[in-house]
């Protein structure tokens, strides 16, 4: 009559499939829907990327961190003045504010091959952690080459595109931004680098190339590093950036299976 | 030409179709970041009073964007329907609203004046309508498409797999894969967002999609969505590419910021169509579309965000696609910025696609940086379920790992075909039976049947 009845949770029999993603596989179910306990998991997972999008670059540490690459660093503010304009005017994002401006054109830096940058975008937690490793791994990597760098720069309330406006000013051949993307459950600190050959006002996104998920669980920072380096060189050898060039660049027919396999 | 509305002795002035347009829509943060959205409250109303009263034939006399200058246009009014427009030449936006409502309007009606309708007189009547009517009026719009089965039948609701993985994981990606399957999700497709876009990239997953579903003979179609120029390379090397996916938007230098043209998009439709790979039919173009891309790629010309993106509709149409999906929350706050704002797109998207004769169906989702979160979009959803949305995504627990927003799930799938007696699609839903996924009822199976496949499934 009045038995105590089960929860109505029911595993799933793939479970050790986990082993192979991060994906919220194998979540099992009570009738068609999500068991509490993965709800709950989803909701404290929402939370800390609520938390990340309103987190904050600490320059003291980031400087401590690039110090040793051996570069000047400068830090520069876009027109955003706090977060909430920043989430509903990407515009101010992109520009950088008078100060900045004003001090970009004291530099009187000559022109670089490489200007490498430096945002927070939608999660500084993402530039915290990741950042300073690939950073200089990159400006290694980028000496080694003998390529040319400018003055690190580090970006509050920044969007890709303000590479555009440092670009206006600084003239580099090529810039490299490193950014905070945008969070996601399982990845609120993750980062992305992009590249844009002679960045002037007025670029849009198919001039640029991106590479994306650089964090410990996905693409770890020095095989980022790595990455764009590779990229960078092609770009240089082609002049460009954007969907004119391919990663695997050079990749003939005859080659397909062989590359594929490699890749 | 300038529009006059009174109300309560002042008089408001638009000075052409375009402004009357964005002052009409309702309130979304896209177009007040462009800066053409209504001053006031009582300005929008009067905007749509004033819209109501337009009659459709201007639109054929006033474009939005020149025709000199913008090829989307051209293509509007080089293939506008005059013989499909016929019916409903006289009426005006508000009488087309009423007429769209009324039961004069048949699924077969609205199925024959739809190419008559171009996408500016759909952006405009979806402006004088409430949620529900949008609802309602979508919901007579049928529109079925076949490759490998059948979508948008009466009474059936599918689902894009999308089992991304932040690296491409062969096995990341099979693990998801398994995972949706056995939860009855990947009928509409199985499509994978590369991390990377690159031609080895692709066609190892193109390879690797292709093998598991000619093994297990599912009958459905995969999809690995790289830009049209890497798919175009692949489909001269014979990969097997079955759908043709490609990001596109309603002005032509909108469109050339995502590396498009329409003749581009002819020749990898051209492509898709020499490889013959569909069995029940030849639909195979795959777009993503979203409210906010012309706007984000400033190619706007000052049309609202929800015009601009039923412009993209009227170049789908010319390509008969065999899904469209309006990405719909993704583009973030500064489009659309809350669950509100979300729901409201969501609703008009679904519906002005619907009514230009596409195959809508909706990536129902938000980002972490817009004020939304998984209860609006179980709103959405149970919208778009009664609405008769053709498939949605399906992504294990919502959480899309690769692109860091939040969708719908496998789990999600399975609540809104319970909740309002849908099904897969039909020869899907044979397979699962097939399979041991499922039985007759639709209720999933535990036991041998899902260890069996799961262990044959997973690549060594």
């Amino acid at each position: 009559m009045n038995e105590p009845q089960k929860s109505g949770v029911e595993p799933d029999e793939w479970a050790s499939l986990r082993t192979y993603t991060k994906a919220r596989i194998a979540l099992g179910k009570t009738g068609v829907s999500v068991p509490l306990k993965e709800s709950l998991a989803f909701k404290l997972a929402h939370a800390h990327a609520k938390d990340a999008v309103y987190s904050q670059l600490q320059i003291d540490d980031l400087q401590a961190k690039l110090a040793p690459a051996g570069l000047p660093i400068h830090v520069l503010h876009s027109q955003a003045s706090s977060r909430d304009i920043y989430l509903q005017r990407p515009d101010f994002g992109r520009r950088l504010d008078d100060t900045s401006v004003k001090l970009l054109n004291q530099l009187q830096s000559p022109s670089a091959d490489i200007c490498i940058i430096v945002a927070d975008g939608l999660s500084a937690t993402a530039v915290m952690r990741n950042a300073g490793l690939v950073v200089r791994r990159l400006i290694e990597k980028a000496q080694l080459a003998s390529y040319s760098l400018a003055p690190i720069l580090l970006v509050e309330q920044g969007r890709v595109a303000i590479t555009d406006a440092i670009g206006d000013l600084l003239r580099p051949k090529l810039a490299v931004i490193l950014i905070g993307e945008r969070p996601g459950l399982s990845s609120f600190d993750s980062l992305g680098a992009y590249l844009t050959y002679a960045p002037k006002s007025g670029l849009t996104d198919e001039r640029r190339n991106c590479i994306s998920n650089i964090r410990e669980e996905g693409l770890k920072p020095s095989q980022a590093a790595d990455k764009i380096m590779h990229l960078i060189q092609a770009a240089f050898r082609l002049q460009l950036t954007g969907i004119a060039l391919k990663e695997d660049d050079g990749l003939d027919g005859a080659d397909t299976y062989r590359e594929i396999e490699e890749a | 030409m300038a529009h006059l509305f009174t109300v309560g002795g002042f008089t408001y002035r638009f000075d052409d179709l375009k402004q009357l347009l964005a002052k009409a829509s309702p309130l979304r943060s896209g177009d007040t970041l462009a800066g053409i959205t209504a001053h006031s409250y009582e300005e929008r109303v009067a905007a749509q009073m004033a819209l109501a009263d337009v009659p459709l034939t201007t639109f054929l006399n006033e474009a939005v964007i020149p025709y000199e200058t913008d090829e989307v246009t051209r293509l509007i009014i080089d293939t506008h329907d005059v013989a499909a427009f016929s019916p409903v030449k006289s009426f005006t936006v508000g009488e087309l609203r009423d007429w769209l409502l009324s039961d004069h309007a048949t699924s077969e009606r609205l199925r024959q004046v739809s190419p008559g309708l171009t996408p500016e007189m759909v952006a405009a009547v979806s402006k004088l309508m409430r949620n529900q009517d949008l609802i309602l009026v979508a919901k007579k719009c049928e529109v079925v498409t076949r490759f490998r089965n059948t979508q948008g039948l009466r009474g059936h609701l599918s689902v894009r797999l999308q089992p991304n993985h932040p690296t491409d994981e062969a096995k990341g990606i099979a693990a998801s894969v398994i995972d949706g399957l056995l939860y009855g999700s990947g009928d509409a497709m199985i499509g994978i967002n590369p991390a990377t876009d690159s031609p080895a990239a692709t066609s190892r997953l193109l390879l690797m999609l292709n093998d598991l579903r000619e093994r297990f003979a599912i009958p459905t179609q995969s999809c690995v969505l790289s830009h049209i120029t890497t798919t175009l390379q692949l489909m001269e090397r014979q990969m097997p590419v079955d759908l043709v996916f490609q990001s596109i938007a309603g002005t032509e230098k909108a469109n050339a910021s995502f590396g498009i043209t329409c003749s581009l998009l002819q020749e990898a439709y051209e492509a898709g169509l020499s490889l013959k790979r569909g069995t029940l039919g030849q639909n195979l173009m795959y777009f993503e579309t979203g409210q906010g891309s012309a706007l984000s790629a400033n190619a706007h010309h000052g049309v609202d965000q929800q015009t601009c993106e039923v412009r993209a509709y009227a170049v789908a149409r010319q390509f008969k696609p065999f899904l469209v999906n309006s990405v719909v929350g993704f583009i973030g706050p500064e489009y659309l910025f809350d669950g509100k704002q979300i729901i409201r797109a969501g609703l008009e998207d679904h519906f002005c696609g619907k009514l230009m004769g596409l195959p809508m169906g909706m990536d129902i989702c938000y980002t972490n940086h817009a004020q939304a979160d998984q209860d609006d979009m179980d709103t959405l959803l149970t919208l778009l379920g009664v609405a008769g949305v053709n498939f949605i995504m399906g992504v294990p627990g919502a959480d899309d790992i690769m692109l860091n927003y939040q969708s719908t799930s496998f789990h999600d799938a399975l609540y809104v075909r319970r909740a309002l007696g849908l099904r897969s699609a039909p020869e899907f839903e044979e397979w699962l039976v097939r399979q041991g996924i499922i039985d007759n009822q639709g209720n999933r199976l535990s036991g041998g049947a899902a260890k069996k496949l799961y262990t044959a499934l997973l690549p060594a």
